[in-house]
């Protein structure tokens, strides 16, 4: 079986609070905030391992970033991913989903053909959730995003997806691309013995002309959005703090409550 | 009095209908014949662009037994609905449900098609978007005509704490997705008309689908929904503990209110389920009042309470940043002020009695 991961290095979510837009330029100020693998990406990963494990497979990992992403692949190839493609050039910056979801799937199709290929369900930094979807659409292949539990009977997928206070279950045959919700499992730690094998793993960086893609096809001249303005959130409140021993405040609140007409 | 009903049937006199190029387009979502709510949203903002562009609104509805939804739909401000009765789309898939629907657009060329940003309408909207070639727009909090008329998404990233503008210049129709909540549902007008057309699944005749929706099961919730209460209290990472969230279920049950809670509430086990969360991945909610116990004010969950009316939040530190977008703040220990709180309204309740 050869299954293909894709995963995003995305800004670590724990820093977003510290995120902020420059006054003067209108760009986002993100310097100074660590890259990570995208979670639900390394949901993508064990999905793949534990298939492995199962069935034996050959994974693959590919992400289309800038080249500091290495280091976010190395980690995938220490969770026992056996090969990791970093797709970089200067023409891919500034890519929309769609324009990603193109330039990934031509790095797929260059590898050849793969049973299953696995995402994240969504990035957790434009969340947009669009990119299984999209590459499944360009690659003619069947999709399914939010998946949360699956199993194999040969080449028959049986899968659980999530929706709103509730779940789907669907049937599909492979090949397809899968996007993995983090409820589908806990993805493993990486071992030390994973880190010294990841040393010695294939590691290929492939840029436009590797693709046989024209620069108009990737990054923003390829996107079909383009981004506008950017704002933080408006804020109109004004606090007022409320003093006094406990029963005061909680009598305050009550107040407030019976003065906004909430209280039956 | 009922509105008017014209049928027109697809198969014949297509051209005659005269869609003019640039319609705003809804894709109403229903789950087992049931119409959700962010399908009257999604109406009530189409409306209003409407107004501004001069064009009409269409709901699309889709799906097996769902005849009945147009009038209802027509009554909240949709000028024409689609149906698309079929007992192939009686479940929602992908590809199925994003055929059938690229081929009605290619039909009438509509300007902006909005879909819900629900599992399965994200999914959808992504789908046609990439089936039509055309860019689509995530989750949008806000849509509008900016001065040069172009049509501006307004979408969070980085769990809200920044909102981007997305454009689609070159590309049509111009596909978003938007969030259950963030748009009032309108006033229903009963003497509203408008038309009803039903249009079969064009694009099924020859398709064999790889894929199979087999069921869906969707949970009665108990206890109050978040979405239409007055009064929510919503517990953090502050509140602490199991017990301690106990009384802000019994507070809430005292107040007629509802329960919120934030990610780490969630992810604690305090919270009843994910239905509870609210923010960026949760719910957008407008209750009268909003009371915060323990809550920290990340930008993420703060998003989705911006459009309420009274903040009142409850910390025990002094600094937290959640004071900033409250109208209210006390610094109290919640495990402190809440059994205060139950206390005052037990002794209302017992004068009453």
């Amino acid at each position: 079986m050869n299954i293909a991961v894709c995963v995003k290095p995305v800004p670590d979510p724990k820093f977003y609070d510290k995120i902020t837009i420059n006054p003067k330029t209108k760009l986002l100020e993100r310097n100074k905030i660590p890259m990570a693998i995208n979670p639900s990406d390394k949901n993508a990963i064990e999905t793949a391992m534990q298939l492995k494990e199962l069935y034996g497979a050959k994974i693959i990992l590919i992400s289309m970033a800038p080249p500091e992403a290495k280091e976010i692949l190395k980690e995938g190839l220490a969770m026992g991913v056996d090969e990791a493609y970093l797709l970089s050039d200067r023409a891919f910056a500034g890519a929309d989903t769609y324009a990603t979801a193109k330039t990934l799937a031509a790095g797929l199709n260059k590898l050849g053909f793969f049973n299953l290929i696995i995402t994240g369900s969504e990035s957790v930094d434009g969340g947009t959730s669009h990119v299984p979807s999209q590459l499944g659409e360009l690659m003619g292949l069947p999709h399914l995003n939010h998946v949360i539990a699956m199993v194999t009977e040969g080449d028959i997928l049986k899968m659980k997806t999530k929706i709103e206070n509730g779940y789907m279950v669907y049937e599909g045959r492979l090949p397809m691309v899968l996007g993995v919700g983090k409820e589908i499992n806990t993805p493993r730690y990486v071992s030390l013995m994973g880190v010294v094998k990841a040393q010695g793993k294939p590691y290929t960086v492939w840029g436009l002309k590797d693709l046989q893609l024209e620069a108009d096809d990737v990054g923003l001249a390829g996107s079909l959005t383009q981004p506008g303005s950017l704002k933080t959130p408006p804020n109109e409140r004004k606090v007022e703090m409320i003093d006094g021993d406990l029963e005061e405040k909680a009598g305050k609140i009550l107040e407030i409550l019976h003065t906004a007409g909430v209280l039956n | 009095m009922k509105s008017c009903i014209q049928r027109v049937f697809l198969t014949k006199g297509v051209d005659d209908l005269k869609i003019q190029n640039g319609e705003i387009w809804v894709i109403a979502e229903q789950v087992k014949g049931n119409l959700k709510e962010v399908s009257f949203e999604l109406l009530g903002k189409a409306r209003e662009l409407a107004v501004k562009d001069g064009f009409p609104v269409t709901v699309v509805v889709m799906g097996s037994g769902i005849v009945a939804m147009a009038n209802d739909l027509i009554t909240y401000g949709a000028d024409r609905v689609i149906l698309i009765d079929d007992p192939r789309l009686s479940l929602y898939q992908n590809d199925i449900y994003a055929l059938v629907l690229e081929n009605l657009i290619r039909k009438y060329n509509p300007g902006i098609v909005l879909f819900s940003a629900s599992y399965s309408s994200s999914e959808f909207s992504a789908t046609v978007g990439a089936k039509l070639g055309t860019g689509v727009a995530a989750h949008s909090v806000d849509l509008y005509f900016d001065e040069q008329g172009e049509f501006v998404q307004v979408t969070p990233a980085f769990g809200g704490r920044v909102l981007g503008e997305i454009l689609c210049p070159q590309t049509r129709p111009i596909v978003a997705s938007i969030k259950p909540g963030v748009f009032k549902k309108p006033d229903k007008d009963p003497a509203r008309q408008g038309e009803i057309i039903e249009a079969s699944a064009a694009g099924l005749e020859h398709y064999e689908s790889p894929l199979k929706a087999l069921m869906v099961v969707q949970e009665n919730l108990s206890g109050l929904p978040l979405e239409g209460a007055e009064i929510v209290l919503a517990g953090g990472w502050g509140v602490g503990s199991a017990e301690v969230w106990q009384l802000l279920e019994k507070l809430a049950q005292g107040l007629n209110g509802a329960v919120g809670c934030t990610r780490p509430a969630l992810d604690e086990g305090w919270a009843k389920g994910e239905h509870e969360l609210i923010g960026v991945s949760g719910k957008t909610i407008r209750p009268k009042v909003y009371i915060g116990f323990g809550v920290s004010g990340a930008t993420h969950h703060v998003v989705g309470i911006k459009d309420s009316g009274i903040v009142i939040n409850v910390n025990n530190n002094s600094n937290a940043p959640v004071f900033q977008i409250s109208d209210y703040g006390v610094v109290a220990d919640v495990k402190e002020l809440l059994p205060a709180l139950l206390e005052i309204i037990e002794e209302q309740s017992n004068i009453h009695n």
